[in-house]
């Protein structure tokens, strides 16, 4: 190997990395807030792309028809789990939520899809589509058993998953697709060639980074999600709600996931059931991460972009089985050094 | 004729001969009951890795691809028959398991189920792109399995194999769990440290499960091989590991029989999923796996618990091997007056917290020490430093001459060390009896070879035995066979003395062993310590009842915030000036 070549496979794998970083983020605060390890976070990255190249084509996406049918779901579950506790406000509030808004967008895509009005309209579009349904996927699976263990909500998680690329694949059909590069430019840097999207890219990553991190450390709303996720009675007790931070944490899942959408459309093609392996390979970092530290995530994100790229180089046809055993042994590590805790449930 | 448990087995055998040959099953149904059976031991091996052990596997499908491979690669490329490649794929799971759950089983908490998934999708991927194993295509061509010249290629025949090997592995894993290992491996998911106090090797008792469910996967494997009569990498995969996990949850968390049945409700839900949306909707698409998924988060909602404990409600009480009148051969017990237990300097710190401050003192054979002091005084540390469930920072402790410098609990079970803790740790769900019997582990040697093929019998009615005499002698006989979990906190107070009193202890610490007692309790407690100690056992006793312990012990050692304060007989503390302060704080 030459160093164009590990440039240019550093470049290749700082770009998966990033995006890998942003789910993986996703996926660790979703954990942190409310114990579900979010298996399904990888089908908003994949449903944005497919949104994006619909929208690009001029053709109405089935999106908001899919954000529909999950505002129907999440307000009759709403409505029979809490029939006895319904006032006027919660009502207005499911409606306006579950039912006004997915119509409206529903609406409002239908206007603008066949106007082409660009990619800025698409993204912005797709995005707002997408982030709705991960406080309504909450609401509809996993507020009933917020309480249950780890493993109940992580076989929950992975119920959600099955439903949601079947859904993918009913809503959105068989054919991949990419989306348009976010900027056409690209520039040499030495012998290599440096695109106009990597750039993007790692821009669009490291300021949500930055958002994130002044987010939970200087906002009140952020300083609430981080209490729930250290102690979820003592939260509870001072009065923070702990099912409307389960929602904001899927909400920002949801939207990190739909951005990393539109960052990845433009790399790959992109199919309904894409987002698994995109979701696990972030959930791979996460756990290198060990589950709590952002930065440490982020590092191991990148780490795990550059590892696949390096492997699909050396030996393509075992990538994927390298980067999952990538995570036997840091966890044989942990096993050794980390104190043994007794799970409670 | 009166229907009895052990007759379940016999009804089976003669159901599986007759029921397929009788022409009431159809080709499919039959058919389908093979896959049932096949995914009915991956679901039994997963109960007793989930349900019972506590560790959760989402990549149980991988080990069904390694027995049926190993068959595959073996009957196809080296013409080796099908039966022998039985134990092959046996041994390459049991291999291939030890080698990932000697990494992944230490893990704690929620790590434990995201490694599965990451070396379950590693292994699929794996299958899938060695040429060797056929890549994507797998391998076609596998041949049946043959009795003589008879091949077992109708689905009739191999029902009977199928579900001989479902009995045979239910059989097995009851008799595993009902015997002494079994016992640990159950006392894992509630509670590792009584389990620990009494001799359990937690790693080396969580690998055994893990590598048993791995087996009886490989055996599933092998059994789909040459049913199916070719592999490819597809139901090896994450979801279908997935499956079989949701079966064993399904069924009933720790419940034999409930695999089977979830095995049966997934497999028929799937199937009619699939021959009915497409009626219904008139349209071929995945709906299956969205009314999949849909119902699984349905069924996790409403019955997480599982179905078989809502149809057939709690487990029944065990029933345990006949006692015999024989005891277990008690243990040399040192001369009352020999120093027993030495405490030198023992100190011990947490970050700046000095909670054990250079304690000195010694237990002499055949007596009872009083260890007592405000709350926060640093008494049960101290008990945890001498029991090897916390290192010393520095100082020793010295136990009949051994320095107990690198102490584990399971040493200072094999000293003799039985002991109490302060917040019970009782399995639950296990019977008052087989909680006790918990104690007598370090007096059994079967391991889980004996239990399976039930060789453990007459061992098993000696323990028992003695947890029986054990319970008589707290008066709690008569709840024997309840679930320890519906006992109020005094008897399971006492629970944990009969408990440590079957290690055949030769120190006994109890700590806190009267809170929560009623006085009547309280006076059969005393009455209970006195004849312990006449019978040459010493014992260390944490306590906050003033009464309780003055009129008990023989000597006391009172503690305040971490420093011994005094030492001495109980009338002498009663006035000691240091302790009078430390109570009731200044008398000046």
């Amino acid at each position: 190997m030459d160093t164009t070549i590990f440039l240019f496979l550093l470049q290749d794998g700082i770009i998966n990395g990033a995006v890998y970083a942003l789910v993986a983020i996703a996926t660790v605060l979703v954990f942190a807030v409310t114990r579900v390890i979010l298996v399904p976070q990888g089908e908003f990255v994949a449903f944005t792309a497919l949104t994006i190249a619909a929208l690009e084509n001029g053709t109405m996406p089935s999106t908001p028809w899919l954000l529909l049918a999950l505002g129907v779901l999440a307000a009759a579950s709403e409505f029979i789990r809490h029939f006895r506790e319904l006032n006027l406000r919660r009502v207005v509030r499911i409606v306006l939520f579950d039912l006004v808004l997915p119509v409206a967008l529903l609406l409002l895509t239908r206007t603008l899809a066949p106007m082409k009005l660009g990619q800025v309209t698409n993204i912005l579009l797709a995005i707002a589509l997408i982030t709705p349904m991960g406080p309504m996927i909450y609401r509809i699976a996993f507020e009933p058993i917020a309480h249950s263990s780890v493993l109940v909500l992580l076989m929950a998680a992975f119920g959600v998953h099955f439903s949601l690329t079947g859904l993918g694949l009913l809503f959105f059909g068989p054919e991949g697709t990419g989306t348009a590069p976010l900027s056409q430019a690209s520039f040499s840097l030495g012998n290599l060639v440096v695109t106009g999207q990597s750039v993007a890219v790692l821009i669009v990553t490291a300021v949500l980074l930055v958002l994130f991190a002044l987010f939970f450390g200087r906002t009140l709303l952020g300083k609430a999600l981080r209490a729930c996720s250290s102690n979820r009675i003592g939260a509870r007790l001072v009065g923070i709600p702990t099912s409307a931070a389960g929602q904001i944490a899927f909400a920002l899942a949801a939207g990190l996931g739909a951005i990393s959408g539109v960052l990845v459309g433009p790399l790959m093609t992109v199919f309904y059931d894409s987002g698994f392996l995109i979701g696990l390979k972030a959930f791979v970092a996460a756990i290198l991460g060990g589950l709590v530290s952002y930065p440490a995530t982020v590092l191991a994100a990148l780490g795990v972009g550059f590892a696949e790229s390096l492997f699909s180089f050396w030996a393509s046809n075992f990538k994927e089985v390298l980067v999952f055993t990538l995570i036997i042994p840091v966890l044989a590590w942990r096993s050794v050094y980390a104190p043994h805790a007794e799970e409670t449930e | 004729m009166k229907f009895s448990r052990a007759m379940i087995p016999g009804v089976c055998a003669l159901a599986i001969l007759i029921v397929p040959f009788t022409g009431l099953l159809p080709d499919y149904w039959v058919t389908l009951f093979n896959y049932i059976g096949i995914s009915s031991l991956v679901a039994i091996g997963l109960v007793l890795l989930t349900g019972v052990g506590g560790m959760t596997s989402f990549g149980q499908a991988a080990f069904v691809g390694f027995g049926a491979y190993t068959s595959a690669v073996l009957t196809l490329r080296f013409g080796i028959s099908p039966w022998l490649t039985l134990p092959a794929s046996l041994i390459v799971t049991m291999l291939v398991a030890g080698l990932i759950g000697a990494i992944t089983v230490r893990l704690s908490g929620h790590y434990l189920p995201l490694g599965t998934i990451a070396w379950g999708i590693a292994f699929f991927y794996l299958f899938g792109n060695l040429n060797w194993l056929g890549a994507h295509d797998g391998l076609a061509g596998i041949p049946p399995l043959r009795i003589g010249t008879y091949a077992l290629t109708e689905p009739r025949d191999y029902f009977v194999v199928v579900w001989i090997a479902v009995v045979l592995a239910v059989i097995a894993t009851q008799n595993l769990l009902g015997g002494r290992v079994g016992r640990a491996i159950r006392a894992l998911r509630r509670s590792t440290r009584a389990g620990e106090a009494f001799g359990v090797n937690t790693a080396a008792a969580k690998l055994m499960v893990f590598v048993y469910a791995a087996m009886l996967a490989g055996l599933a494997g092998w059994l789909y091989a040459h049913f199916q009569r070719s592999v490819s990498p597809g139901p090896f995969g994450i979801g279908t590991g997935t499956e079989y996990l949701l079966m064993a949850v399904l069924g009933g968390a720790g419940r034999v029989y409930g695999a089977i049945l979830g095995a049966a409700g997934i497999t028929f839900l799937r199937d009619e999923l699939q021959n009915f949306l497409p009626w219904l909707i008139g349209n071929t698409g995945n709906y299956e796996a969205i009314a999949f998924g849909a119902v699984l988060v349905l069924i996790l909602q409403t019955a997480s618990n599982g179905v078989w404990p809502i149809l057939f409600g709690p487990p029944p009480a065990p029933t345990p091997p006949k006692p015999r009148d024989e005891r277990s051969p008690g243990r040399a017990l040192p001369a009352p007056g020999t120093p027993l237990l030495r405490v030198q300097q023992a100190r011990k710190t947490f970050g700046g917290l000095v909670a054990v401050n250079d304690v000195d003192f010694e237990v002499e054979s055949g007596r009872i020490v009083g260890l007592i002091g405000p709350n926060g005084a640093g008494k049960s540390t101290t008990f945890n430093l001498i029991t090897g469930v916390l290192p010393l920072s520095a100082g020793q402790i010295q136990f009949e001459g051994h320095a107990l410098r690198a102490q584990t609990p399971q040493r200072a079970a094999a000293l003799g060390l039985g002991r109490t803790f302060q917040h019970v740790e009782i399995v639950a769900d296990m019977s008052v009896i087989e909680n006790v019997a918990l104690g007598a582990h370090l007096l059994g040697r079967a391991g889980p070879l004996r239990a399976i093929f039930g060789l453990d019998r007459s061992e098993e009615a000696l323990l028992f035995a003695d947890a029986r005499r054990q319970l008589e002698r707290v008066g709690l006989a008569d709840v024997a066979f309840r679930p320890a979990g519906t006992l109020a906190l005094g008897q399971l107070r006492l629970i944990e003395v009969a408990r440590a009193l079957c290690l055949n202890p030769v120190l006994l610490l109890l700590d806190e062993p009267a809170a929560g007692l009623r006085v009547g309790e309280k006076k059969a407690l005393a009455r209970l310590l006195r004849e312990v100690r006449s019978e040459g056992i010493s014992v260390l006793l944490v306590e906050h009842d003033m009464d309780f312990v003055m009129s008990l012990a023989d000597a006391l050692v009172v503690l305040d915030f971490g420093t011994k304060i005094a030492e001495g007989v109980p009338a002498a503390i009663r006035q000691d000036p240091a302790v009078l302060e430390a109570y009731l704080g200044g008398v000046s």
